[in-house]
């Protein structure tokens, strides 16, 4: 190869000492890149440069902590409006099949994709020649218990005064609005899902999910809740919004509470467990002391660490400056 | 054009099969078919015959070196790199993720890692083949002249349309198309003078003969009448060898050897015009079968990071089997109950455990894929490539004079460099500069000194050095100008004054004579001028004179006396004894004979518009430019000249002898003694054109020489002009050269023999001590050898001049086998060789030469900044012992005042006996100074205590081995004895020794020892060293190319290594082992997040990162920053390693990757991923969150964790590296965000759509995206900052001291004063520039071993842990080496009281140093035994004084400690 090259460096590469031609050398542009000068902080990690560092985590940190810890605390009154979860525990909604087991397409409303759905839906894609509509074990399991919350107004005779659950505005509005459709097309939504076939677990067909038009088919928001497959085995969900009324009174008042629940959802199966939750939420989500925590220690043991580096940094510089002091 | 191509090398004669097989068979193309005699010209009627049918197909002229074709690009390219085992591996891995059962991704986006990586490497092949392309289709369209059987003359083709058996003619200056036999040139006598530049890169000129039998032809060579058949070798690589015959059309056979060859690739020199008939061509050609193509060597680091690559693989594997058992498990536990969430099969039945656990396994195999990582190796790729660009770029490595930068020839071994513990290094060329000067001579037994001569070179060193501040003034202009008008300075300069020498010489004279080079090689005016000894002068004029009066006289010779004879037999000799061509710078020669007179005008005018218009600026080439007008000017003129003087050639010899006297030119003197200005001289070694310009110093000036003739000119003689009967050239074996002449004064037959002082003196014609004449002869010879010994005491190389008068009768005798010889095909240099050795008997000693090679600039410095590196130097020269010792000693390879052992054995016994005693010598001293006990070699064949295996421990001594004795000590037997002395040794020279030699050396310590070498060398003679070494460097010398094509490094000096090694070295091993480890932690750090969420998930394989961000998250988001580090990444600046060369040691042990920092940084890894897991997790704990919105702050903290923790790691942050961690974060919420907008359906199973933008909103994601990274790096930081601060390495010493004083460093001197104690009496000693440890050292311990200088407690405590820290860096444990200064940190905290117990232990050692009478009766009786018994000698010499010398621990170890104590 270098023969090559060298003789096509006779051809087109004249020699330095071409005439006329400027000296052309090969000498190295003296630039900071490329002789690698460029102007560089150049950390080094001592206890005495890092300390600093150590004593800003744990200054931020801390008040940050208490900040959190505190808000987090202050969930627990409920006012403002109450949010209602139903909890599931050890249902893996996180498994790798059945995370797949849908098709966003259909549930986009896409007239093919309702009529013939994802393969990913397997087993749930077809029952008795009908394409099932929602398809997927995601829909197939979809939580069906209905909780119903009263207020006992009079312990003696049980007098319960139902508490307006709010069904919608519980799914993320681009959910609601965008991810999900309801087919296409005139007619009302029992037309438009004729040829579809309800899952198996389910008792009702898709249209059926609730009398509201706007709350029906595929954009019911329980269900588009539902689909929003949950990270961790155990988790909870919103189910019904409490809103409040007036300022004057609280949301849900003091006193004894009946909760119905229809029970549809077998959790035995999977050794699960059902939690009714309410909850009202803050500027940082809901209840959970754990951050707070967390911020608190973290920036304690920085601060506790930096103090660690203090000291070794101070009886260092003691012993170095004798030794300064020998040279 | 319907060629006949006559050509055939295997006519379908199965008789004759297989000894034809090996021959070709070359046929003019212009010769009419033989019709059907010949069977294979018969089958070749038309080409497409030819290449289709039985007959093989002869290579044409086409180049083409490119790999692909268009069609053949894709499938040949991918083929390629699928023997990348990883690549496949990846395709695997993408291609599994199309089965349904196990996919863990879209299919298709699975594929885009590996595509992309596939693609990134396919368009870089893509590329350089386009180049290769490029150049060969420039290659291809070069003009020559080829011979057209229609037109029946010489027409333009291309190179490429050349084919085997075409006639091609070829200019002066032109490349040489292909390999072609010389049938014709226009040189009178049949040469043709090639440079072989192209092929090997010397730049002296070779002489090619036309094929005897064409040289006598009377007219000018006709192709067509061309109807002989050449028979040769097959196509082969040897650039030495061809052979051959050509068989004429009469039957008549004649050989063929290399000299009748042109090689492609050559240029035609001095030669106007030749022709020859092609006999290889295209990648036939010798040229292109020596191209190997770039080399490929995996470099240390490169193995080890594949071994922890399989390590990944095996947790890999681990955690996917883990992961399958547990999901096994998980579905069997729910399968019975039915649960909500498990997903039966297609057809409705439940999964069994065992089949849902494969599944399991081979997804996660595909999810985790991450952790082998996909794009290290392009990565890695990458950042070598820059750092080869930036060490082309060093500035501190161009070399002015040169006008060369340091080239990487190799572009995968940068790191290699810094950890390099063997340099191997030639001597000649490569340690000196391989400019020879002539120095001192002595003659018939007397020396002439040569004092003036002494003081000119002398004189050079300070010019240099004067020059350099000139050149900085007056800048480019003066270059510029000497460049321009090189011509007349090169005539004028030399009869200036040595005042007006100056200014024109070193720099600018050297750049110039650099530029030039293709007509001066081996003649810088510091090689010319040549001051003569004026007692030498007077004699040779004495001598001169009493000839040109006594010439007339029938036995000029006789009357003069023995010595004088002698001077006079020196210097033709010096002149004549030699293959130098001279050359005026109006070449090229000219055909002059007289049937060129008689040919038409035309031709003539012709001819003299081609010159003007040189054929290399016709055909496009610009680069001789000025050159070639200048030289055409000039032609004119001397072309007339030429032919007046030149025609009395055209008499036979025979007349010319007889009429010797008269062959003073008639006219040829007065116009001569003009040009002898000009004359040139072009040799094929320095030392020759030394020889040469010393006797022409003498005024025996060579002024002519022919293949047969050469003359002699001298001031009152005139021109002699020798017959030149044979030339007996050089060679390795016999160490010497000889020509046979017939003297014109005394028309007797002379052969004047050059060589090695060892073997010529035993070829002297034994006198007998009867006579004085025998007596004085004999006198003279041991005066002679007593100043040869003395030369190479002073590092001179010596050459012994011998004359020997042969009697007609004997050299008819001798001439008979000669012929015979040469005219061998079979074993043909077997014979001559002993020819030679018939010819080379009884000679006559004249006197002998000293021709000092002087050491290149920078070099002792260079060696003791290297030695201080830790690095061990062998010095391997093919040099006799005394002047590679001297050698040794000058460039402080040796020093005065340490032990040398000198290993000279005759046998395979002695050498044993020898190894043994020196080995007891050495390991007795080594128990007594040190007494720890270190590590063993386990690859010893035989188990000493090794007391000290490292060269710092004690007073190590040297090791000076001849040739004989390596080749024992490099037997089966004694190689490990032989090793484990030389270990123990501070240096190892090894003289006499052979190419093949140097590399068993190297490839010995390489295998045995597992230690990385580096050889360095400028000669064809190191190559084979060059290649087997781990990095092989070649120094673009003055003796060709060859080396720095073999090699992977080409440094044009030996300086430029201290800075490549200690700088270059250290950045490329210290940056790309970060950064090798930092990809091992980013992916087991990002794969753990998932392995974590396995736990969470019934193990099912399921991921919570989007698939976009799992499988881009390397490629595109993390990679930059860490690229940025990698490349521009400095531990420690420039300036301060060299300074403190001793930070070397931490690559040599690796201290930067080796196996613990691996899993240390892999448990780092898993800490880290740990929080990183369940910060989230618990943040996130019975919430409502998804999958994905969870995921996605999970790998938003990966990512800032991976910037932090990079962070950390880095050690400059210049603004690329600010806007690579800024363009990475923007790039990940960028990309997020576009994404999460794009589609709402596109991207099953996550559901992306808004997810970033909801995140976005919320304080939670915010809030956990500042704690995980930072509770995930404290750890890290707090360790580091800990160490940094208590047990800080070496590096970060040097770091911090940097730091500290960022001008100190800018002038040496300060460092090594600033370590002394005020007042010490020794600053002035240690201020010294070179802090070479033997000087610097010896007085710091005798300091520190007596009380009353021990007054400065700092100078006493710190001399302790130096000790002990250079003891352990010998043994490469970094574990005691660290712990080092923490003794010296916390031990002394309390107070300095101890520093009082430390100074006595550096002295034990002492006080058993000074045990000298058992080292001195060692000495005797080894050396007396020995010396009479075994024939060898140990010599155990040492420095009685200075026994206490010892080698390190270096000065500036001390700097940094002290230094980098106060900086907190």
């Amino acid at each position: 190869m270098a023969m090559n090259y060298n003789a096509k460096d006779e051809v087109d590469g004249g020699p330095p000492c071409a005439p006329g031609g400027a000296a052309k050398t090969r000498r190295p542009d003296n630039t900071a890149f490329k002789q690698q000068r460029l102007p560089a902080w150049q950390p080094i990690l001592t206890a005495g440069t890092v300390l600093p560092t150590f004593f800003i985590i744990g200054l931020i940190f801390i008040p940050i902590g208490i900040g959190i810890f505190v808000t987090s605390n202050n969930i627990r009154e409920i006012e403002g409006n109450v949010f209602m979860y139903y909890g599931l525990s050890n249902f893996y909604q996180n498994h790798r099949r059945y995370v797949k087991s849908r098709d966003d397409s259909q549930l986009n409303g896409d007239p093919s994709a309702l009529l013939n759905p994802s393969k990913e839906c397997e087993p749930y894609r077809r029952s008795e020649d009908k394409p099932i509509a929602p398809c997927g074990a995601i829909a197939n399991s979809m939580f069906n218990d209905t909780l119903e919350l009263f207020l006992v107004t009079n312990e003696s005779d049980l007098t319960l005064t139902p508490i307006t659950l709010k069904k919608k505005g519980i799914a993320w509005w681009t959910d609601k609005n965008v991810k999900f459709r309801n087919p296409p097309g005139a007619g009302s939504l029992e037309e438009k899902f004729k040829d579809t076939t309800k899952p198996v677990n389910w008792h009702q067909p898709v249209y059926k999910l609730d009398t509201d038009e706007d709350n029906n088919g595929f954009i019911n928001e329980d269900f588009i809740v539902w689909m929003r497959t949950a990270a961790l085995p155990t988790f909870r969900k919103l189910y019904r919004l409490i809103e409040r009324r007036s300022d004057l009174h609280p949301t849900l008042p003091a006193g004894q509470y009946y909760l119905n629940i229809t029970y549809n959802y077998p959790v035995h199966s999977f050794d699960g467990r059902k939690r009714m939750i309410l909850s009202t939420i803050s500027w940082m989500g809901g209840k959970n002391p754990f951050l707070g925590i967390a911020y608190i220690t973290i920036g304690s043991i920085s601060f506790l660490l930096g103090v660690v580096l203090l000291v070794i940094n101070h009886k260092y510089r003691n012993s170095s400056n004798t030794a300064d002091i020998t040279i | 054009m319907e060629q006949e191509l006559a050509v055939a090398e295997e006519p379908a004669s199965p008789r004759r099969r297989r000894p034809r097989r090996r021959t070709r068979t070359v046929r003019s193309n212009l010769q009419p078919s033989l019709g059907a005699e010949d069977p294979a010209a018969g089958a070749s009627k038309g080409e497409r015959l030819l290449t289709r049918g039985c007959v093989q197909h002869l290579a044409d002229n086409r180049l083409k070196t490119t790999k692909y074709t268009l069609l053949s690009f894709l499938p040949k390219n991918l083929f390629e790199q699928f023997h990348r085992l990883a690549n496949v591996y990846f395709v695997f891995i993408a291609l599994l993720n199309f089965v349904p059962a196990v996919n863990a991704f879209q299919p298709g986006l699975a594929l885009a890692p590996v595509l992309f990586i596939l693609a990134v490497t396919a368009i870089k092949d893509l590329w350089e083949d386009y180049s290769r392309h490029r150049s060969d289709h420039e290659i291809n369209h070069l003009g020559c002249l080829v011979f057209s059987r229609e037109e029946k003359k010489y027409v333009n083709r291309y190179w490429k349309e050349i084919r085997v058996g075409d006639f091609v003619h070829l200019r002066c200056n032109e490349i040489i198309p292909a390999d072609i036999l010389l049938l014709s040139s226009s040189d009178p006598d049949g040469l043709c003078h090639i440079e072989t530049a192209n092929l090997d890169g010397e730049t002296n000129l070779k002489q090619r003969q036309v094929v005897r039998g064409f040289s006598e032809l009377v007219s000018e060579f006709n192709p067509l009448t061309f109807t002989s058949v050449i028979e040769c070798e097959k196509p082969n690589n040897d650039l030495s060898r061809f052979r051959g015959c050509i068989i004429h059309s009469n039957g008549e056979r004649a050989g063929l050897h290399k000299e009748n060859l042109l090689l492609r690739g050559c240029t035609i020199r001095n030669t106007e015009a030749v022709a020859g008939i092609v006999i290889y061509a295209g990648h036939e050609t010798k040229a292109l079968l020596n191209n190997s193509g770039p080399r490929y060597k995996r470099s240390q680091l490169e193995r080890q990071m594949n071994c922890d690559v399989l390590w990944c693989v095996l947790l890999l594997v681990f955690m996917s089997l883990f992961s399958a058992v547990g999901h096994g498990l998980w579905v069997w536990r729910y399968q019975e109950k039915k649960a909500l969430f498990d997903v039966p099969e297609s057809d409705g039945s439940s999964l069994s455990p065992a089949t849902a656990a494969v599944y399991s396994f081979l997804t996660m195999i595909i999810v985790l894929q991450v952790l082998i990582p996909v794009s290290l190796y392009v990565s890695i790729e990458i950042v070598k490539l820059c750092q080869v660009y930036f060490i082309n770029q060093d500035i501190e490595l161009y070399d002015e004079e040169t006008d060369s930068q340091l080239q990487c020839r190799a572009l995968n071994i940068t790191e290699d460099l810094g950890q390099i513990q063997y340099i191997f290094s030639d001597k000649t060329g490569t340690l000196t500069e391989n400019k020879m000067v002539f120095r001192r001579c002595t003659v018939s037994g007397i020396e002439y000194s040569h004092d003036a001569n002494a003081q000119r070179l002398a004189r050079y060193q300070e010019v240099d050095s004067e020059e350099e501040e000139v050149i900085s003034r007056v800048g480019t202009v003066s270059q510029r100008g000497s460049i321009g008008s090189h011509q007349s300075i090169w005539i004028t300069h030399r009869n200036q004054s040595i005042k007006t020498h100056r200014r024109t010489s070193s720099r600018a004279e050297a750049k110039r004579a650099s530029m030039l080079s293709k007509h001066t090689a081996f003649s810088s005016p510091m090689e010319k001028d040549i001051t003569p000894d004026p007692k030498l002068l007077e004699k040779v004029s004495e001598c001169d004179r009493f000839l040109a009066i006594a010439s007339h006289q029938e036995h000029p010779l006789a009357h003069l006396s023995p010595e004088l004879s002698d001077v006079f037999d020196f210097f033709i000799a010096l002149t004549i004894c030699n293959t130098v061509v001279v050359t005026s710078p109006d070449q090229p020669r000219q055909k002059v004979r007289v049937r060129l007179e008689l040919k038409s005008p035309v031709k003539t005018i012709e001819d003299f518009l081609r010159r003007f218009t040189p054929s290399r600026q016709a055909s496009g080439y610009s680069n001789t430019g000025n050159l070639a007008t200048n030289k055409s000017s000039h032609k004119s003129g001397s072309s007339v000249l030429s032919s007046l003087s030149q025609d009395s050639m055209l008499l036979k010899l025979e007349e010319r002898l007889g009429q010797a006297a008269s062959t003073l030119a008639p006219n040829g003197y007065s116009s001569q003694a003009g040009q002898a200005e000009e004359l040139r001289y072009e040799a094929e070694s320095p030392d020759e054109a030394a020889l040469v310009y010393a006797a022409r110093a003498y005024s025996c000036t060579l002024v002519h020489r022919l293949q047969n003739q050469v003359s002699v000119e001298l001031p009152h003689l005139g021109r002699l002009t020798f017959e030149l009967l044979h030339t007996l050239g050089f060679d390795s074996i016999r160490k010497r050269m000889s020509v046979v002449i017939r003297h014109p004064l005394t028309d007797e037959i002379n052969v004047y023999t050059k060589g090695a002082d060892s073997v010529v003196m035993d070829l002297l014609l034994p006198c007998s001590s009867d006579d004085t004449r025998g007596r004085h002869q004999k006198k003279i010879r041991s005066r002679t050898q007593h100043y040869l010994n003395l030369y190479a005491v002073e590092g001179l190389r010596t050459l012994c001049i011998a004359k020997r008068v042969l009697s007609k009768e004997e050299y008819a005798c001798w001439l008979q086998g000669h012929i015979e010889a040469e005219s061998s095909v079979n074993n043909r240099e077997e014979l001559l060789f002993q020819s030679a050795i018939r010819l080379e008997t009884n000679l006559h000693l004249l006197g002998a030469t000293g021709i000092e090679d002087r050491l290149q600039d920078g070099v002792p410095e260079t060696i003791a900044k290297l030695r201080q590196a830790g690095l061990q130097i062998w010095v391997l020269t093919g040099d006799k012992q005394e002047t590679a010792i001297n050698i040794a000693y000058a460039c402080k390879l040796l020093d005065h005042g340490e032990e040398v052992i000198t290993l000279n054995a005759e046998s395979q016994e002695a050498c044993a006996a020898l190894l043994d005693q020196c080995l007891h010598y050495v390991r007795s001293k080594g128990s007594q100074s040190s007494p720890e006990n270190t590590e063993s070699d386990v690859s010893m064949g035989f188990s000493f205590n090794p007391a000290s295996t490292s060269p710092a421990s004690g007073p190590s001594p040297s090791l000076v081995i001849d040739g004989r004795s390596l080749a024992y000590a490099l037997e089966k037997s004694l190689e490990d004895k032989f090793l484990f002395l030389a270990k123990q040794c501070r240096s190892v020279l090894c003289c006499r020794s052979t190419p093949l030699q140097k590399s068993m050396v190297v490839k010995l310590v390489r295998s045995k020892l597992k230690a990385m070498t580096l050889a360095i060398g400028d000669g064809a003679n190191d190559v084979s060293m060059i290649q087997v070494a781990d990095v092989g460097v070649g120094i673009s010398g003055q003796e060709g190319m060859q080396a720095v094509m073999a090699s992977d490094f080409a440094v044009p000096r030996f300086r430029y290594l201290e800075r490549l090694l200690i700088v270059h070295g250290h950045w490329c091993y210290s940056r790309l082992a970060n950064m090798v480890l930092y990809f091992f932690y980013k992916n087991t750090m990002f794969v753990g997040l998932l392995f974590w969420f396995q736990f969470y998930c019934g193990f099912s394989a399921s991921a919570m990162i989007d698939q976009w961000y799992l499988i881009f998250f390397n490629l595109l988001f993390s990679s930059l920053p860490q690229l940025v580090t990698g490349v521009l990444d400095k531990d420690v600046p420039a300036n301060m390693l060299l300074k403190e060369p001793q930070l070397y040691k931490s690559g040599q042990n690796m201290e930067e990757y080796r196996p613990r920092a691996f899993w240390l940084n892999m448990v780092d890894a898993a800490f880290q991923s740990l929080v990183c897991f369940f910060i989230p997790y618990l943040a996130y704990y019975d919430s409502d969150v998804d999958v994905f919105t969870w995921g996605t702050p999970v790998t938003a903290i990966a990512l800032l964790t991976f910037l932090l923790h990079l962070g950390i790691e880095t050690k400059t942050w210049t603004w690329l590296n600010w806007l690579a961690c800024g363009f990475s974060t923007f790039l990940f919420f960028s990309v997020a965000l576009i994404y999460n907008t794009s589609c709402a359906t596109c991207y099953p199973p996550s559901n992306p759509y808004w997810t970033m933008q909801t995140l976005l909103g919320d304080p939670l994601f915010y809030l956990t995206c500042l704690i995980a990274p930072v509770s995930a790096l404290l750890p890290r930081l707090f360790f580091k900052a800990l160490l940094g601060s208590l047990f800080p390495t070496q590096l970060q010493m040097g770091r911090r001291l940097a730091k500290k004083f960022p001008s100190k460093y800018t002038t040496p001197k300060e460092t090594s004063t600033q370590a002394q104690p005020p007042g010490d009496p020794e600053t002035a000693f240690s201020g010294r520039r070179t802090m070479g440890p033997s000087e610097s050292l010896p007085k710091d311990r005798q300091l520190a071993c007596s009380p009353e200088a021990s007054g400065e407690p700092s100078a006493l405590d710190t001399n302790m842990p130096l000790k002990d820290d250079t003891l352990l860096e010998g043994l490469g444990t970094q574990v005691p080496g660290s712990s080092v200064p923490r003794e010296a940190v916390s031990e002394e905290c309390p107070g300095h009281s101890n520093g009082k117990p430390t100074s006595e232990s550096p002295a034990a050692p002492l006080s058993s140093l000074f045990n000298l009478p058992s080292f001195s009766s060692l000495n005797w009786i080894s050396s007396l035994s020995l010396a009479s018994g075994l024939g060898s000698v140990l010599q155990l010499s040492r420095g009685s004084l200075q026994m206490d010398k010892q080698d390190s621990p270096p000065q500036p170890d001390q700097d940094l400690r002290v230094l980098g104590r106060y900086i907190f």
